[in-house]
């Protein structure tokens, strides 16, 4: 009698296991089969989801590459605020640099850091900038998203379009109220300062690199200082 | 099949008697988090009603091949496989829908309301009762968070609907209050959350009290008071 119920315990246990095993193999390869299947149009909608991304910042009658696949990748760098590796976008039209699309990270925000995404054109202009990722204060200091920006007409985002780094003394480089000439909301001053700070300082990290962005073999980490 | 009878116990559960926000107080995390407006808050619930009512469907179908000691586990596997392919189904063929939605998906991941549904429920009823509970848990959990974010939003920001645009781009927030109102950043933030939610909670409770007392009134007779 001991035996056998031994051996019942035991079978069961087994049992429990096998069934509990034949489980995960069904919903493994069920998950596995969805994966496989809405890859490739996970993969279409990706690329064109950087793609809107790109076109915020720059207009795609400016260039005629295909400049997802024109990149070099940039290790760290100090001047963007970045801590790991990020991609350079360049715009080229009949094979003349037209602009570069990065990301730059302003990480003192008043949340966090704020990522941003800009385009600045081969004369040193920003075509554009858009945040791309923050923790901002709802409500207070979002307007740096133009979506959450009451002023509709002109988004607080946009007056950096057609500045350059030469454009500007360092000094101009601030929000109105610590001297500069950028506007700012009254009470969420820390946000803005932070995402001038960063722009400011790509500006100034592309008018130093700007040879070597473009000259760069596709794929290859440029040179920096 | 399914009678009448039942789909009025578990319209009636869902909805109101088993609140899985006011009474089971069941997936605080991401209602804490998404209920800072109005449409934020119903696009979580959407999202909820469909991986309940699909997780429902399958526990409740296969209830009867999983033995009683290792159902948590395989409740988990069967719950966190199909977050993960609908997650992946809707944004390979209704992108435009998960681009609103999807981030909501894997919020539900940390919503234990699922998991609650399939073992009170799913676990013990055939497929279809269960996916009346599933679905209906989720309108229960609709009107409440949207109910919730509504709050949130009016008394922290003076709109309604704000983010509606991202879901049908020709409508417009509703600017209830002034557009100079100052908002009241509290009710926005967590804390207000768990104020707002409290509130609705008493409300929901006076309800019932008041709901229990007319019915035993007539049945108490007045009793005289004195010393």
């Amino acid at each position: 009698m001991i035996k056998k119920k031994a051996s019942t315990t035991a079978g069961m246990a087994l049992r429990t296991a096998i069934i509990l095993f034949v489980f995960v193999i069904i919903f493994t390869t069920l998950l596995a089969g969805v994966y496989l299947w809405t890859k490739p149009a996970l993969e279409a909608s990706a690329t064109e989801e950087k793609m809107k991304l790109v076109d915020e910042v720059l207009p795609r009658t400016d260039y005629d590459n295909d400049l997802l696949k024109d990149t070099i990748s940039l290790p760290a760098t100090p001047a963007l605020g970045t801590d790991d590796t990020t991609l350079v976008y360049r715009a080229r039209k009949n094979g003349q640099p037209q602009a570069l699309v990065f990301e730059a990270v302003a990480p003192d925000g008043y949340a966090g850091r704020i990522r941003l995404i800009l385009a600045i054109r081969s004369d040193g202009t920003l075509a554009g900038v858009r945040v791309t990722q923050h923790k901002e204060t709802p409500g207070l200091g979002d307007y740096i998203e133009p979506k959450k920006d009451k002023n509709k007409a002109r988004p607080w985002i946009t007056q950096f379009n057609g500045l350059s780094y030469a454009a500007l003394t360092d000094k101009e480089w601030k929000v109105k109220k610590d001297g500069g000439r950028f506007d700012s909301v009254a009470g969420a001053t820390v946000t803005p300062r932070a995402v001038i700070k960063a722009i400011h300082k790509a500006t100034k990290f592309v008018a130093e690199n700007q040879t070597q962005l473009y000259a760069s073999p596709t794929g290859e980490g440029a040179p920096t200082r | 099949m399914i009678t009448r009878e039942e789909i009025r116990n578990i319209t009636h559960n869902g909805v109101w008697k088993q609140n899985s926000s006011l009474i089971q107080l069941l997936g605080l995390c991401p209602l804490l988090a998404v209920t800072t407006n109005m449409v934020n808050g119903i696009m979580l619930s959407l999202a909820t009603i469909i991986v309940m009512a699909v997780a429902n469907v399958a526990v409740a179908s296969l209830r009867n091949f999983i033995p009683h000691e290792i159902r948590i586990p395989v409740f988990i596997l069967i719950v966190a496989s199909l977050v993960t392919a609908v997650d992946l189904l809707f944004n390979a063929n209704l992108h435009e829908l998960y681009l609103v939605l999807g981030i909501f998906i894997p919020l539900i991941v940390t919503n234990c309301i699922v998991l609650a549904r399939v073992e009170a429920f799913a676990a013990k009823n055939p497929p279809l009762q269960s996916t009346f509970d599933g679905i209906f848990m989720g309108v229960g959990m609709l009107w409440t968070l949207a109910l919730l974010g509504a709050l949130r939003e009016l008394i922290g920001a003076g709109t309604l609907f704000s983010g509606i645009d991202m879901v049908f781009p020709s409508l417009q927030p509703l600017q209830v209050l002034p557009a100079d109102y100052p908002g009241f950043l509290l009710a926005i933030l967590p804390p207000g959350a768990f104020i707002l939610l409290g509130c609705m909670i008493a409300w929901k409770n006076w309800v019932e009290a008041r709901a229990a007392k007319r019915q035993q009134q007539p049945a108490i007779e007045p009793v005289a008071t004195g010393n």
